[in-house]
């Protein structure tokens, strides 16, 4: 079972397993980029606003039962193939999470903080970027790592219409009959998606206020 | 939309075959969940060994899920089997957590008034603590029907049944309006199912809307 995997062959040249990891930590990265780019800004305002909720909680629910195959074959069909529409159905797949995340972050930044904040002077945009945001980073995190999974996860159906990612090693075995490399393919995806949350796990350490983390993990200093 | 309506016969075996191999995994998942979610809830060990358990599966992309099934269990990669088992790990994993968080959330006083009135353990589960948690155990239901609708389709990237056939077959034929019949399908059964859940648990929980 892990022959394949082990195999040094498999380990080199433009098709080996480095370059797949990359590919897939590529589409994972960017996608989560675009992603947040789009969606906490929007989750932001609403949750600050306060207005609109339902929209963004329907919105959410209703990409969520979006099934990624078919917008990638769609968006295929319609602009052909190549890394573009794995980033249209990867970046519909993480908008929901991270958007109810931050929506839901910022709605339950204490009301009083926020009063303080208006209290001493703060304009509306310094509510939110310096009180509020700040606030609301472990939720906003909890949406985005939740995020991250799906997407390393679901890259791997990118190779379905022949884009890179470890998803190449799965679909290729499939076609080759070949249990080993897509055995390979699944551990590898498996492995990335524990070291990719591992990584975001860091950074939301390295960024969250020491004040914000839940009592009894290391708040103190 | 004329695609569902030209090829209606097709359109409606697909969504049979896609409406079984989502349902069955979320009504075995949700039975072994709830032993387990009960565990869970009592015992700090119990979280401790199947909380980052559950999270892990998570992390195991479907595709791969449904591909290494047939290998591990011994059936051809053609059988529903391989999309029932995976979709059944997904749901257990998923409603663990929520059954374990809302039976934690029943009061306890309610339940100490329960045993005080002689209510035997596992009555009292039955009729005490299991419908106090029902609301946040449903909750927990939609997303996984729900994740489970949309997963369903996966499946047909290794040549099994319900609406991801649409896509497959839609891809291959370069027929973008069959891929998007598939789409509407799925996202119209995702929206169905998730609003019956949400109908029959108020009427399982009509204390729910009392003194609002």
């Amino acid at each position: 079972m892990g022959g394949w995997l082990f195999d040094p062959a498999h380990w080199s040249g433009t098709t080996g397993i480095p370059v797949r990891l990359l590919e897939h930590l590529g589409y994972t990265l960017l996608t989560l980029l675009i992603a947040a780019v789009i969606a906490i800004p929007l989750g932001a305002f609403v949750g600050h606003t306060g207005k609109g909720g339902f929209v963004i909680v329907g919105l959410s629910n209703a990409l969520r039962a979006l099934p990624t195959t078919a917008v990638l074959i769609l968006v295929v069909l319609w602009a052909g193939l190549g890394d573009f529409p794995v980033y249209v159905a990867l970046v519909l797949l993480a908008i929901p999470p991270i958007m109810a995340g931050t929506y839901a972050g910022v709605r339950a930044v204490d009301p009083s903080a926020v009063d303080a904040a208006r209290g001493v002077g703060m304009r509306e945009s310094g509510v939110l970027l310096q009180v509020e945001i700040p606030n609301a980073l472990p939720l906003i995190y909890g949406g985005f790592r939740g995020a991250a999974l799906q997407v390393v996860a679901t890259a791997t159906i990118a190779a379905y219409t022949g884009a890179g990612g470890l998803g190449r090693f799965v679909f290729d075995g499939l076609a080759l009959q070949d249990f080993g490399q897509m055995l390979a393919g699944a551990v590898l995806v498996a492995l990335l998606a524990v070291l990719v949350d591992l990584g975001f796990a860091g950074l939301q350490r390295l960024t969250v206020s020491p004040g914000l983390r839940p009592v009894g993990t290391g708040g103190k200093n | 939309m004329t695609w569902i309506f030209d090829n209606w016969e097709r359109f409606w075996e697909v969504t049979a075959v896609h409406l079984r191999l989502s349902a069955v995994p979320v009504l075995i998942g949700f039975v072994l969940a709830i032993p387990l979610g009960w565990w869970a809830s009592r015992s700090q060990t119990a979280r401790t060994v199947l909380f980052p358990f559950a999270n892990i599966l998570f992390t195991i992309p479907s595709i791969a899920l449904i591909v290494i099934t047939p290998v591990v269990i011994g059936v051809k990669i053609l059988d529903e089997i391989n999309v029932i088992v995976p979709l059944t790990v997904y749901t257990v994993a998923l409603m663990i957590r929520s059954i374990a968080d809302a039976l934690s959330a029943v009061p306890g006083n309610v339940i100490a008034a329960a045993n005080a009135m002689g209510y035997r353990p596992f009555k009292r589960f039955l009729t005490v603590d299991f419908p106090l948690a029902l609301p946040v155990t449903i909750a927990g239901l939609r997303v996984a029907t729900v994740s489970n609708i949309s997963m369903v389709s996966v499946g047909a990237l290794v040549g099994l049944g319900g609406y991801g056939q649409l896509f497959t077959e839609g891809y291959q034929t370069d027929n973008s309006p069959k891929v998007f019949a598939g789409l509407v399908g799925t996202v119209v059964l995702a929206v169905l199912a998730d609003g019956l859940l949400l109908l029959v648990g108020r009427l399982l929980t009509p204390w729910a809307r009392v003194g609002r």
